[in-house]
């Protein structure tokens, strides 16, 4: 079975964020392999180890997005594909979705792999566009995958509780943090992933429009804070003053 | 005036709330069509008149209940080549998602997720949008038409103003080749509990409830309260609660009368699902915890001696 799993490289989630002049996120500095994808990344080796194949990383970023890409070597994956240009810098999420298909339509997947959401952008948006552009079905909020042939079958997060989709491949699937634990890089894939290829990819040999954006940000602004209440020690006398503020809030 | 398609999802035949308070904004925004699909689509018809809709394309047929996205995208393309609406917000839930981008990619639209509110604004739509895990707020224009907007939940009240809507017959033939993702099975886990988005009073364990063999104290106190349980990312990703109550950026956004954080530091990510509870209680070791600044009150104490006194304080008061 080939897998092609999207990895992104995002700020570090424990680092402060900082903006650039034209308002998009700086990704200059403290970047890690967004920790959905390392999820992503995990199912896909579990999927090739229970039935064989190859584990295929597809990420679109600046050069040293091969860092994140590197890291889900280490994991364990194939090999890697990079689509980095300049002119992508702030794509919105439809010409990644575009660049992105251009690049696994020529892997041929049975299966494409993306994490639900981005920890950075957190729209969502890119997988449905994905599997739009590629003419794959979706099967998403998955928590568990089982493959058995050509059928693949998730366990679909719901409010309350879950649906059992399935499909037939090729599919994409975007799966929650619930799905896998990660596993740690072994000195073992640490070496190996050096050796592994990373192929850099032009955005001019995909034939892909880069044309209108689908949004622009027109303004930033800090957004409306809470005013402080009062902070106080326990002291033994937190529970009745809590009390007091339930039944001052009508709720007791 | 522009034209607004509200994509009403429906669960269980009933219209979501968050498509009710779309229909609230759409209502200033313009004139507002709505699209229902699925088993009770003709009964939402009725319920999304009441809210404003002058006409509600509806299709009772079942593949859009049984397959995930590709249906429901069909429609809404096929509705939108004939009406041409200006503008078409989504909920931003799990459905409506999958079904937005999907349809963008197919119109080549201009698509903005997660908001908060949209404006009209030199004949086009800009959206507010949380930016940096919520610090900040970006103005985001939507280029291309239609423009397809994502609002969060809770982003507006729902209100009907009374009306009656005219109901159109959708006229579309699902093909198989969209008959694919198939939902064979629905399994509910929770109990009928009440539901998190809807409580009157949330309380909400994070890193500092110490594990999943504390939340439990959290479930007593709300069961007295009569509210619902939350968590913060960082225990959800941890594996101590499903992912059913996350509560922020990438979970669930509540607006509750009382909102009790425990154990909770209050990143960004968090807060932007919890912020605009009408009082917020935190109960928490660390003083410096940022959500000890945006609460109405701040805690300083162990939440596993605390919490269990609340209860019977709780139990205490409303026996007594």
């Amino acid at each position: 079975m080939k897998i092609v799993v999207t990895v992104k490289q995002v700020p570090d989630p424990n680092s402060n964020l900082t903006l650039e002049a034209d308002n998009t996120i700086s990704r200059e500095k403290e970047v890690v392999l967004d920790p959905g994808d390392e999820c992503g990344v995990e199912e896909g080796l579990q999927l090739k180890e229970a039935h064989g194949g190859e584990v295929i990383l597809v990420s679109m970023g600046p050069e040293r997005a091969k860092d994140a890409i590197r890291k889900g070597l280490s994991m364990g994956a194939d090999r890697g594909v990079l689509i980095s240009d300049a002119s992508l810098a702030g794509a919105d999420a439809l010409l990644t979705a575009r660049v992105l298909a251009a690049v696994i339509k020529q892997e041929e997947p049975d299966l494409v792999i993306c994490a639900t959401e981005s920890y950075d952008g957190s729209t969502g948006m890119v997988p449905p566009m994905l599997a739009e552009l590629l003419g794959f079905p979706q099967l998403t909020f998955a928590k568990k995958v089982e493959v058995d042939g050509s059928t693949v079958k998730v366990h679909r997060q719901t409010a309350d509780g879950y649906q059992i989709v399935e499909a037939s491949t090729p599919a994409l699937i975007t799966v929650t943090a619930a799905i896998a634990e990660p596993r740690y890089a072994s000195l073992k894939g640490i070496m190996a992933a050096r050796s592994k290829e990373i192929k850099q990819v032009a955005a001019s040999e995909l034939g892909v429009e880069k044309g209108q954006p689908a949004e622009t940000i027109e303004g930033v602004v800090e957004a409306e804070a809470r005013k402080a209440g009062e902070v106080i020690e326990d002291d033994g006398s937190a529970v009745e003053k809590i009390v007091q503020v339930l039944a001052a809030a009508k709720v007791l | 005036m522009p034209s607004i398609l509200v994509y009403a999802e429906l669960s269980e035949g009933k219209v979501a709330s968050t498509s009710l308070e779309l229909m609230t904004k759409a209502r200033e925004l313009g004139d507002v069509y709505a699209v229902a699909l699925g088993a009770g689509a003709k009964t939402a018809a009725s319920t999304l008149g009441k809210h404003g809709a002058k006409v509600v394309h509806v299709s009772e047929d079942s593949a859009f209940d049984d397959y995930v996205a590709e249906p429901a995208t069909d429609a809404l393309a096929s509705l939108y080549e004939k009406e041409k609406p200006d503008l078409i917000l989504f909920g931003f839930a799990p459905d409506s998602r999958e079904v937005a981008g999907r349809l963008a990619a197919r119109l080549g639209a201009g698509l903005i997720s997660n908001a908060l509110d949209v404006v009209a604004k030199d004949g086009g739509f800009v959206a507010q949008v949380p930016y940096f895990g919520g610090a900040k707020v970006a103005s985001m224009k939507a280029n291309g038409k239609p423009a397809i907007v994502l609002i969060r939940p809770k982003s507006f009240e729902a209100s009907a103003k009374g009306g009656t809507a005219e109901v159109k017959q959708l006229d579309v033939k699902v093909g198989d080749g969209s008959k694919r993702a198939h939902i064979a099975e629905r399994v509910v886990e929770a109990s009928e509990k009440v539901k998190l988005e809807e409580a009157r009073i949330v309380i909400s364990g994070g890193r500092g409830m110490g594990g999943p063999q504390n939340f439990p104290l959290l479930e007593e106190l709300a069961s007295a309260l009569g509210g619902a349980v939350g968590a913060s990312r960082a225990v959800v990703d941890a594996g101590w609660v499903p992912y059913s109550m996350q509560v922020g950026q990438t979970g669930k956004s509540v607006r509750p009368g009382v909102y009790i954080a425990v154990g909770i530091s209050g990143a960004m990510q968090h807060t932007v699902g919890m912020k605009t509870s009408k009082i917020i209680i935190a109960i928490n070791k660390d003083a410096e915890a940022p959500i000890m600044k945006m609460a109405d009150l701040g805690v300083v104490g162990d939440a596993l001696k605390i919490v269990p006194a609340l209860t019977a304080a709780v139990k205490a008061k409303k026996n007594g």
